[in-house]
């Protein structure tokens, strides 16, 4: 009897100090690639059946709350603007000077054809605040050493009611990412590569975004230039530079 | 004799009303439910047909694969050849161009902000090409709740309920958001020419119905299109003609291995229509045979009341010397006549109110607030020249089939025991 309850105990306490370590390992990935503001330039590649297209943008933001981006090729896109404060979201239109507000439902549209959607976009809490973790195991991915987090939601607002971190024990970047539907299914992977130290930060500069309900390769982002803590002026962050 | 028989008919009501009675209503209700079944069954065909399926549809093998996608990325290019190929090929048919596409509709506001917006079921159909017959096809004058037909670039048609729901009007400005054929975002703004009605709940609340051009345009789809719509001369769908087409036409392409090369499908090869046509023809079928069964056996059992009602009366007959076969034949006579009035009154009656409903309908648009499915609002009957034998036969020679089985019974009479028979 007293050996059942210390074995039951040591298993309490096990799961405890698991959930207590995905936690800090998410602290830390939070830490590798957040910062209080940070200036990005990129490439987003989109694979069609016929061609492939490249889209060029620079985006400014602060903590998750508040991004601005401008597309600045190709011509098609040039001048486009997107600004994100919170839960809002606005694009702006040079060609019909138009500023567009998108909420609701019209978030689950794609972003220019690719395989992210405007509410991944939107997504602005820090995953331990909407998930429960724990480590699940490891692995080796691309000769990096991993620990596989298993992430479920403790919020009814979560996007995806679970997802599956893989975590470069190292480095403390997220190399692999999968989210599911709360059936079960597999809706969207990450594939992040790539990783370079940006001022004292492991940073992935390549990611593979896939929707696992469409056909295709993907989408690629790629990482150009990136600037962290950067010096934003306020005003950025406001409808009023949507139109300038 | 048959003005002696028809005299007597009319005399003795007794015998004549109640069988002309039953016979007529059971023919009326044959005919009636055969052309309101007609009716509905057609019109969805034929609704499909007209805005979704065209008799036949050609689009590259990429967009057939993922057709309910309306996946513009993988549409046709260098129409301008496939439409030489199919003018010279089958000049018989009609071809139009089609784009279907999705994306989102904002109602600009004041101090920019949108006072609408909603998801918008995109149709591009040519619309100002002078030899076009598109506007007829789809009804658009007969549709219009408010405004006029595009006439220029830049013009749009909204779903009425759709309009209601944006808070716009005739005139008002809307901008268009979407995606081009590369996956391109795309923006464009229109004004309100004109809001439709198709008594189809699900387009009237998010149809945007523009000119072929604009969208080829928009979407960046020069020579391009997503479907071409192909309709038989005179707009019936001809099935076993739009089969052999369709062999004749993908059989160029049957070696190109190409998934953008052009392909072929009837009006029964997509959205399901095919098991929906067979399950009209038999369920169509089906339930007039069984409906003319069951009214038989009911006519049967009338006649042969009538018959056994008249015990009686034949072995008095009998006993004066009339023939058994003279009798007979003027029982069956006297069914005939019956069963002619009788399916002459159903048949009038039938025809008139197929022929009402075929005006008038019934309005099912309030069951079908939260529709989905692209089905008319208002059912209507169909007059067809089947109509006018369908019910009138089976009435007649239901009639006749009870007088014949129960005339047998008179060839089992005996004289000896008729005078008996008459003590009681």
């Amino acid at each position: 009897m007293k050996l059942l309850v210390v074995l039951i105990l040591s298993a309490l306490s096990l799961t405890q100090v698991q959930a207590q370590d995905a936690i800090a390992i998410l602290n830390k990935v939070d830490a590798n690639i957040n910062s209080e503001t940070s200036i990005t330039k990129s490439d987003m590649i989109i694979y069609g059946r016929r061609n492939n297209r490249t889209v060029t943008s620079v985006g400014y933001a602060e903590g998750n709350s508040k991004s601005f981006s401008e597309y600045l090729a190709p011509e098609r896109e040039k001048g486009t603007k997107m600004l994100k404060l919170d839960d809002r979201l606005w694009i702006y239109s040079p060609s019909t000077d138009r500023t567009i507000q998108l909420s609701g439902h019209m978030l689950k549209q794609s972003v220019m054809g690719s395989d992210l959607s405007y509410e991944d976009m939107m997504e602005n809490r820090k995953l331990t605040e909407m998930y429960h973790a724990k480590v699940v195991g490891e692995e080796t991915i691309d000769g990096r050493k991993t620990w596989i987090l298993q992430l479920n939601a403790k919020v009814d607002d979560a996007t995806y009611d679970s997802r599956k971190v893989w975590v470069d024990t190292e480095r403390y970047v997220p190399l692999r990412e999968e989210m599911y539907a709360k059936s079960g299914l597999l809706l969207k992977k990450t594939e992040l590569k790539d990783v370079k130290k940006i001022d004292g930060r492991w940073y992935p500069t390549k990611m593979n975004y896939k929707d696992m309900l469409k056909d295709g390769k993907g989408t690629d982002f790629v990482v150009l230039e990136i600037e962290f803590d950067a010096n934003i002026p306020e005003h950025i962050f406001s409808k009023a530079s949507l139109k300038k | 004799m048959i003005k002696f028989i028809f005299k007597a008919i009319l005399r003795d009501k007794n015998r004549s009303v109640l069988p002309v009675a039953v016979v007529s209503i059971g023919v009326f209700l044959t005919i009636a439910l055969s052309g309101y079944l007609s009716g509905f069954l057609g019109d969805m065909i034929d609704q499909t047909a007209r805005f979704q399926t065209g008799h036949v549809k050609v689009m590259s093998r990429a967009y057939a694969e993922n057709i309910d996608q309306m996946p513009n990325d993988l549409a046709l290019l260098g129409i301008d050849e496939i439409h030489k190929e199919l003018n010279s090929d089958f000049p018989d048919y009609t071809w139009v161009n089609r784009i279907n596409f999705g994306g989102i509709i904002d109602a600009p506001g004041e101090n920019e902000v949108s006072k609408g917006q909603g998801p918008a079921m995109g149709m591009a159909i040519e619309m100002f090409s002078k030899n076009s017959s598109e506007i007829e096809r789809m009804n658009l004058v007969n549709s219009l709740v408010e405004g006029k037909i595009p006439k220029k670039s830049g013009e749009v048609l909204l779903g009425h309920e759709f309009a209601e729901k944006l808070g716009v009007k005739i005139g008002d400005e809307l901008t268009y958001m979407g995606s081009t054929m590369n996956g391109s975002m795309t923006f464009a703004s229109f004004t309100i020419s004109g809001t439709v009605r198709f008594g189809v709940m699900a387009m009237d609340k998010g149809t945007v119905i523009i000119d072929f051009t604009d969208a080829q345009q928009i979407l960046d789809m020069e020579n391009g299109t997503g479907e071409i719509l192909g309709f038989y001369k005179d707009e019936v769908f001809m099935q076993d003609q739009a089969i052999e087409m369709r062999e004749a036409f993908n059989a160029k392409y049957a070696d190109n291995p190409d998934e953008f090369a052009p392909i072929m499908k009837t009006l029964g090869e997509q959205s399901s229509m095919g098991t929906y046509l067979d399950l009209v023809d038999s369920v169509s079928g089906m339930f007039v045979v069984i409906f003319i069964i069951i009214m038989s056996i009911v006519l049967w059992n009338t006649g042969l009341i009538g018959g056994l009602r008249r015990y009686q009366e034949f072995g008095i007959r009998i006993a004066l010397g009339e023939e058994k076969s003279h009798i007979y034949r003027t029982m069956i006579y006297e069914a005939v006549l019956i069963g002619i009035i009788g399916s002459l009154i159903g048949t009038s009656l039938g025809i008139v109110v197929t022929l009402l409903m075929q005006k008038y309908g019934i309005d099912i648009s309030g069951m079908m607030k939260d529709a989905t499915m692209m089905m008319p609002s208002v059912i209507k009957s169909k007059f067809t020249l089947q109509l006018l034998y369908i019910g009138f036969i089976p009435g007649l020679l239901a009639m006749v089939f009870g007088n014949m089985l129960s005339g047998i019974g008179i060839y089992k009479r005996e004289t000896a025991t008729l005078f008996k028979e008459l003590e009681v």
